[in-house]
């Protein structure tokens, strides 16, 4: 290391960080709201202690006392110790002083991390020279070096690039290099990964084990992807509902949790080879029936702004989809899978190629005469808070298909409403209820319900369960594969999770930058695909035990 | 980005779902009391309005009585408790009066324009294509009038300068109308538009709901959110507006109706001979009017941003809540 000193710690026993009895109360329109209830736990400096929980159990919060950041509504007691300070304690001043030089944070989404005005050598720059006098070279300097330390190639031409000029994992990188500036001792990175593919995920997890090896920084790792904690931690902090359940060195928790949460939650973990829907079969099957969708060289290209060519989006993809079949499309984000759902729902116009939706061709699509076919395909969103109309209780949602192509009276509505919730598994009451009212998982049930309304013969899942936590997904999913067995319609599930999509589609097709790469059935393509980008793609995904992650990591690293 | 999980809710009591009263309720520390300050100087002017008719001891154009014609420039006291103006007019009763006028002109001047210009954002907003561009040029080219300019040549064109009190109340509310359209044209197509991209609007064309059913059922009601805040907003300004057009004349005759910005015109060559009371009791009319109403309507925009808003809190404890 240069000026800036061998790494702190500051007790004999390595402890950079330790919270003791946290807790966090919000103050909002129902009242007070208690987010953390007494969290405790120690970070070591060299160590990635991984929280993890889902949605809602106040794993962010805890850590952005770490950092001092906390809205304004909410209150903190306790104690978080970060190498003597109390960060509950300090004043403006003080927290300024801290943050950067003990502790800094890593973001879940790079692209708004960065200020998009200045160049990331500035960016950088500014932290060390907030904290110390140096001079605008020794900040340049410096910033060449972390820049170089975490990976950017040519960092003496880079650090004067901005923002726009990286990709996403690069961001990443330039956002650790400016954390690293200062060589903290804690760093804190929230979801750092979440908002990234998964080939580009691999590579950012190996850097935060290098920083954690070379720079001696203990690392709070925010996550609620159990693969990421298998890949990355030494020790895991399990949290549900404002509370500790669980603290384990990441070994034994998986290999023996010890509660029935934890069991439960890693239980749910979709596990990529394991529960294949495909499994043990040799040939496609049921290819004599009906044959839904056809796509011939389809190519779907937005229009580009002023100046800018045109984007390919979808690229000579032929795909055939048959009455009863589900296809589960995969693709890192860009790639294409969503164009494709929505083309078939005639959200997006196509621009060349062929696309035949039951026996109608898209090419020459007109609202009024693609109506009637309307009834036959089911879509289901990605994001089923936003996908509700909030002003119309969930029964008028669920009864609007009824409404708008068969001629019902409320009370025939109504009956077949309550039968379509009991079918999702939702109580009758639920019609009443505003979308607001119900959690992410009940709603993405009744959304299932409202494409269901028609028996169509086609579902498109968009994503279906990426808005959800791990178990409420393990529902969803289940589900899902009762009623398509029950009620046998055909289905195009779109995820960029392969495990999901392995889970519950028989036939598999790999898009990559709107190319279809490779298809096949969904066993044979997990465990032996055939495309260079699939199997980097399959190698890169880390899956939730921490042995058997090690050595897909190291083959990982050997192909990559 | 989305607020709507602060949006209405179905077993909620109708008196919380009400704008003004839900705000009320969610209130608290300065901007409550800033709430019930408009609150209270609106009712006031909404009160005079309705008993004008009670309160004021003579009409707004009555100049003699049983016992002969009124005193001209009579100082406050006695029988005429804010004194008379130059023509003899009781300043008290036609202030009373001058809160009716003014009450008709905005109830007309935002009814006029609030069905025309929600209309005209949805269907251009969801629409679009060409007619959206038309729309917004004309809007924009409205937009850069003066409006008090406007609402004068609409006022001639309407009224040829002439006016009875309904033809000069809706010559006052049709010309503002002109001026206001744009205003809910704008607010309504910019929801209209963002709407139009959220998957909930996705998956009703999905299921195959027509254009209309979409923008009514499903636009509408989530577009019109902001309305309240508007319409108390554009309340002050109809009232502004009709103040400038009769202080510059283009009023309703004094004989026809009492109007604040016309007896405000009265009173100019008054204050320069020591007679305050014909300019300050309609001056302040209107001052405390237009307070009252954008005292309203600006705490309504801050409480119904989460962000802005402020919460009551119960108990301080010790510990410090992080900054």
């Amino acid at each position: 290391m240069s000026q800036h000193g061998t790494p702190k710690i500051a007790t004999a026993d390595g402890r950079v960080l330790s919270i003791e009895d946290l807790q966090v109360t919000f103050t909002t329109d129902a009242g007070e709201v208690d987010a953390v209830r007494g969290v405790s736990f120690e970070v070591a400096a060299g160590e990635v202690v991984a929280v993890v929980g889902e949605s809602g159990s106040g794993k962010s919060v805890t850590a952005r006392t770490v950092l001092g950041l906390l809205a304004e509504t909410a209150t903190a007691r306790g104690a978080v110790v970060l190498r003597g300070n109390n960060m509950l304690a300090l004043t403006g001043r003080q927290l300024r002083a801290v943050r950067g030089e003990d502790v800094a944070m890593v973001f879940q989404e790079p692209s708004t991390a960065l200020n998009p005005v200045y160049t990331v050598g500035w960016q950088i720059a500014e932290g060390l020279r907030a904290h110390g006098k140096v001079s605008k070279k020794q900040a340049r300097a410096r910033a060449i070096e972390v820049l170089g330390r975490v990976g950017i190639p040519e960092p003496e031409k880079r650090v004067d690039y901005y923002p726009h000029q990286f990709s996403g994992g690069q961001k990443q990188r330039v956002i650790i290099a400016a954390a690293l500036a200062l060589n903290p001792a804690v760093i804190v990175a929230d979801e750092p990964t979440t908002a990234l593919d998964v080939t580009v995920q691999a590579e950012i997890l190996e850097l935060l084990r290098e920083v954690r090896d070379e720079f001696n920084t203990g690392i709070v790792l925010i996550t609620h992807n159990m693969g990421v904690v298998a890949d990355l931690a030494d020790r895991v902090v399990v949290m549900y509902q404002g509370k500790v359940v669980e603290t384990a060195q990441s070994l034994e928790l998986f290999s023996a949790p010890r509660e029935d949460y934890t069991k439960a939650l890693l239980e749910a973990v979709p596990h990529l080879g394991r529960n294949s829907a495909s499994a043990g079969m040799s040939e496609r099957s049921g290819q004599d029936k009906e044959v839904l969708v056809e796509a011939t060289n389809l190519e779907i290209t937005y229009p580009g702004r002023m100046g800018t060519p045109a984007f390919k989006a979808v690229d000579n993809v032929s795909l055939k989809i048959c009455a009863g079949e589900v296809y589960g499309l995969v693709g890192e984000s860009g790639s294409g899978k969503t164009t494709i759902g929505r083309a078939i729902a005639g959200l997006n116009r196509t621009t060349g190629g062929s696309l035949k939706v039951l026996g109608y061709e898209m090419l020459n699509f007109k609202e009024r005469t693609f109506k009637p076919l309307r009834q036959e395909i089911g879509f289901v969103f990605q994001d089923p808070a936003a996908s509700f109309n909030p002003q119309l209780s969930i029964g008028e949602c669920v009864a609007e298909p009824l409404l708008v192509h068969r001629k019902v009276t409320p009370a025939q509505a109504r009956a077949r409403v309550d039968e379509l919730l009991e079918a999702v598994q939702l109580p009758k009451a639920f019609a009443d209820r505003f979308p607001h009212e119900l959690s992410g998982g009940q709603r993405q049930r009744a959304s299932l319900a409202r494409s269901l309304a028609l028996d169509p013969k086609l579902l498109i899942a968009d994503e279906p369960t990426s808005a959800l936590d791990v178990s409420v997904q393990a529902k969803v999913l289940e589900l899902f594969k009762e009623l398509q067995t029950e009620l046998g319609f055909a289905a195009l599930f779109i995820s960029h999770d392969l495990a999901v999509v392995d889970m519950l589609s028989t036939w598999v097709g790999v898009l990559y930058r709107g190319k279809l790469v490779e298809e096949g059935i969904g066993s044979q393509v997990m465990s032996n695909p055939s495309h260079q980008y699939t199997q980097r793609l399959i190698a890169s995904l880390p899956v939730p035990d921490p042995v058997e992650q090690a050595i897909r990591r190291e083959a990982f690293l050997k192909t990559g | 980005m989305s607020t709507t999980t602060t949006s209405i809710g179905a077993k909620k009591p109708l008196a919380d779902r009400l704008p003004i009263i839900s705000h009320l309720r969610m209130s608290a520390g300065l901007q409550r009391g800033m709430l019930v300050a408009g609150l209270v100087l609106s009712l006031i002017f909404i009160l005079a309005a309705a008993l004008a008719p009670l309160i004021a001891p003579f009409d707004f154009a009555q100049i003699t009585d049983a016992e002969g014609d009124f005193p001209t420039q009579a100082a406050p006291g006695g029988k005429f408790i804010w004194g008379t103006t130059v023509g003899g007019f009781d300043v008290f009763s036609r202030t009373l009066w001058g809160a009716q006028t003014a009450l008709l002109v905005i109830v007309m001047a935002v009814v006029c324009s609030i069905f025309l210009g929600v209309f005209l954002g949805l269907v251009s907003g969801y629409i679009g294509g060409w007619l959206d561009r038309v729309l917004v040029v004309v809007a924009d080219a409205i937009y850069a009038f003066p409006s008090l300019l406007l609402a004068i040549v609409m006022s001639i064109v309407i009224s040829q300068g002439q006016s009875s009190l309904w033809g000069g109340i809706m010559a006052a509310a049709i010309s503002i109308t002109v001026v206001f359209i744009p205003q809910y044209f704008r607010v309504i197509r910019a929801e209209t538009v963002r709407l139009k991209a959220e998957p909930f609007v996705e998956s009703a064309k999905v299921v195959g709901a027509s254009t209309w059913r979409i923008m009514f059922k499903h636009v509408f009601r989530n577009a019109t959110r902001t309305l309240p805040l508007i319409f108390t907003l554009n309340a002050s300004e109809a009232l502004l507006t009709l103040a400038g057009l009769g202080f510059l004349g283009f009023g309703i005759e004094p004989t026809k109706a009492a109007e604040w910005g016309y007896d405000l015109n009265r009173a100019l060559s008054d204050a320069t001979s020591g007679i305050w009371w014909t300019g300050v009791f309609p001056g302040v009319a209107i001052v405390l009017t237009v307070l009252g109403l954008t005292l309203v309507g600006e705490s309504m925009n801050d409480l119904g941003d989460p962000r802005l808003r402020m919460r009551r809190k119960k108990k301080r404890t010790s510990g410090k809540g992080a900054a």
